[in-house]
């Protein structure tokens, strides 16, 4: 039998070319990492149907359906539309399964749906993420975490972004009692003390990990109104110079993170290598190539900052160099 | 014989209301939880009936609007001490099992040796309306405490089921300040709870060595000691004392006192170092007998009044509850 067909179109339609010929995979995107079991139950039906019965759990928490005849990947496009809508994902051909696949998913901790560290509900900004940058076909990887903890690893990421919560302390609720000094030492970074039986807040230091507002049995400390998050900036795994991502933003908010990631695809436009193997480029690499003012000056372009919003004017990242 | 409020005629109410007293009532703190994105039901100045959160049990008792949490109770220089001003009268809207609770913090800071002097002056001039219950609540347990029922109130009010306010006044000082107001009348039971979910059994015969049970041994490795339970509790009165030093004058200062808890660290410090019951199993022995045992040798009637807060407040899912349940195992009960 005879096979035609075009790899580079395959891949962006969210299949892989893999190592057995004739054979491809089907990667399915769960933006946030959050999906019902009727999404589970049509990756299963697809398995079965079109796969080999086996599905990997991706790194990027999707799923990615093993074993698919090439042929096959138009009828699983059609099976895989009741996923995509279920997943409100951006598409503007129904039935013809997802549109892109150079920006990865949007993935995301579980948040404060289920998790008491979590500082906001992560699936939902991922998804309002997902809304704002799909499809498209320019590398980028974006991570959302709770809390400081940063299960999801956000600073591996092209964009971090941790959620903060800046604690707000009404010292006539406050009862002495150094559950929150005590919690902030032992989990966090020791920005609380006690002094005159009440608690001074060393907010240079604090992370805004909510732990004190945990802790707190009688709400003299509470969250603030307003969610806030760190933004840490070009984190990568790879060959050449592995690093953890750098705070770029302290104390920002969504709309202000929306923005600069959108100005970033715009920026990464402008100044991608044109021979970059098959147009994807690291944007990290592009900032180490124009240099971070240049970057800054794009990414921050029409962004209304909050007024607390703490800029770095430098960021220096290290890592391991193997070029 | 009460009358049924609409909205427009309880903003004229608390208006007249607000003159004299600062209205107190559960109400809805938005995000203002342990955890991200949770409310917490707790007592406050009210602007607005709309505010009273009739539906739910408060998370915190109504304790705190008698009692406050840090109280500056006097002001001191280097030869002279002053007092606070009085503070304005309070209006509280409580449960009945709050009433009930209402008679320990009596017995306990009127009836209880010398009277407390703040105590008082907040209690002589508090009015308190009794919520009627129309259900019962999670973890609530009041008719096994027989705090159900109550008949001392000034005013009692329910939410009838067309969203007016059936009110109906016993003080005539606090009746005074409907004059003027045109609502129609009604006759309307009161709403007591009559049974709760939780049966618990209250142990009445406690063997006199119950302080060394092992029953106590397995809370040592669950309770982390953080005090919510107490601090949820309407019946824990305890309090500590801080003098502050102001930091721009040494010589000057004030004194507070502020709710403490038998549970958390500090509690049976002394002077010299020495602190008793270090052990988190011991503590939540002292506080178990406390309400179920040793209160009721000294006044006569146990101190717990069945709220169940500390069972809804836990981190731990350490449940007073179940422990009342192993203890009248041991000491036998009322209800069974």
């Amino acid at each position: 039998m005879h096979i035609d067909v075009n790899t580079k179109k395959l891949k962006k339609n969210a299949f892989r070319v893999s190592k057995h010929r004739g054979i491809t995979a089907s990667r399915v995107r769960v933006p946030g990492g959050a999906c019902n079991a009727d999404v589970l139950m049509k990756v299963a039906e697809i398995a079965k149907e079109y796969g080999n019965g086996q599905v990997h759990i991706t790194t990027r928490q999707g799923f990615e359906i093993e074993g698919i005849a090439l042929e096959d990947m138009g009828k699983v496009n059609e099976m895989l539309q009741p996923v995509i809508e279920n997943l409100d994902i951006n598409q503007e051909d129904p039935g013809t399964g997802y549109a892109s696949s150079g920006t990865r998913n949007v993935s995301a901790c579980i948040g404060n749906r289920v998790c008491p560290f979590g500082n906001y509900n992560t699936a939902a900004f991922a998804k309002r993420i997902e809304k704002a940058i799909f499809p498209n076909d320019l590398h980028f990887k974006v991570a959302l975490t709770g809390c400081a903890n940063d299960c999801i690893k956000a600073r591996m990421h092209d964009f971090g972004i941790i959620g903060m919560t800046l604690p707000q302390y009404d010292p006539s609720r406050c009862v002495s009692c150094n559950a929150c000094v005590k919690g902030c030492d032992s989990l966090s970074v020791n920005a609380l003390k006690m002094e005159n039986y009440k608690i001074v807040h060393n907010k240079e230091k604090c992370v805004g990990c909510g732990v004190c507002v945990t802790k707190c049995p009688t709400r003299a400390w509470t969250r603030s109104e307003q969610k806030y998050y760190r933004l840490t900036i070009m984190g990568r795994t790879g060959k050449r110079n592995p690093r953890l991502g750098e705070d770029f933003l302290v104390w920002a908010d969504e709309d202000t993170i929306i923005k600069v990631i959108l100005n970033t695809y715009k920026f990464v436009k402008q100044y991608i290598n044109p021979n970059a193997p098959g147009g994807k480029e690291h944007i990290g690499y592009i900032i180490d190539r124009v240099g971070f003012h240049e970057f800054k000056k794009w990414a921050l372009d029409g962004v209304d900052l909050l007024p607390e919003t703490i800029v770095k004017e430098n960021v220096y990242w290290s890592g391991i160099h193997y070029r | 014989m009460g009358n049924l409020w609409n909205r427009k005629a309880l903003d004229v109410l608390l208006e007249n209301l607000k003159k004299d007293y600062d209205v107190y009532a559960p109400k809805r703190w938005r995000g203002d939880g342990c955890y991200s994105d949770t409310d917490t039901i707790r007592y406050g100045r009210i602007d607005s009936f709309d505010e009273i959160v009739w539906n739910a049990k408060s998370d915190y008792s109504f304790k705190e609007a008698l009692l406050p949490i840090s109280d500056t109770i006097l002001y001191f220089t280097e030869n002279a001490t002053q007092i606070p001003d009085d503070k304005k009268p309070r209006l509280i809207f409580l449960r009945a099992c709050e009433i009930n609770a209402l008679k320990r913090l009596d017995d306990i800071y009127l009836n209880n040796g010398p009277e407390d002097y703040y105590y008082k002056r907040i209690r002589e001039k508090a009015k308190f309306v009794l919520i009627g219950c129309s259900q019962s609540f999670d973890s609530c347990f009041c008719v096994s405490m027989n705090t159900n029922r109550t008949e001392n109130f000034d005013a009692y009010c329910h939410r009838t089921k067309e969203g007016d306010l059936y009110l109906e006044f016993s003080d005539s000082a606090l009746a005074s300040y409907t004059e003027g107001i045109q609502v129609p009348e009604a006759v309307q039971e009161i709403q007591y709870v009559t049974e709760n979910e939780e049966v618990v059994p209250v142990p009445e015969n406690l063997p006199a060595d119950i302080a060394g049970s092992q029953v106590w041994k397995e809370y040592a490795g669950r309770c982390i000691g953080c005090g919510r339970c107490n601090f949820v509790c309407p019946t824990c009165t305890c309090f500590t004392m801080q003098d502050i030093f102001y930091k721009d004058n040494e010589n000057a200062g004030e004194r507070r006192r502020v709710w403490a808890s038998c549970q958390v660290d500090g509690y049976t410090d002394m002077a010299g170092g020495i602190s008793f019951r270090k052990d988190q199993g011991e503590r939540m022995r002292f506080k178990v007998l406390h309400k179920v045992y040793n209160y009721k040798n000294r006044f006569g009637y146990h101190m717990c009044v069945g709220c169940g807060r500390c069972e809804n407040v836990c981190p731990e899912y350490i449940s007073y509850i179940e422990c009342l349940h192993k203890l009248s195992k041991i000491g036998g009960n009322e209800n069974d």
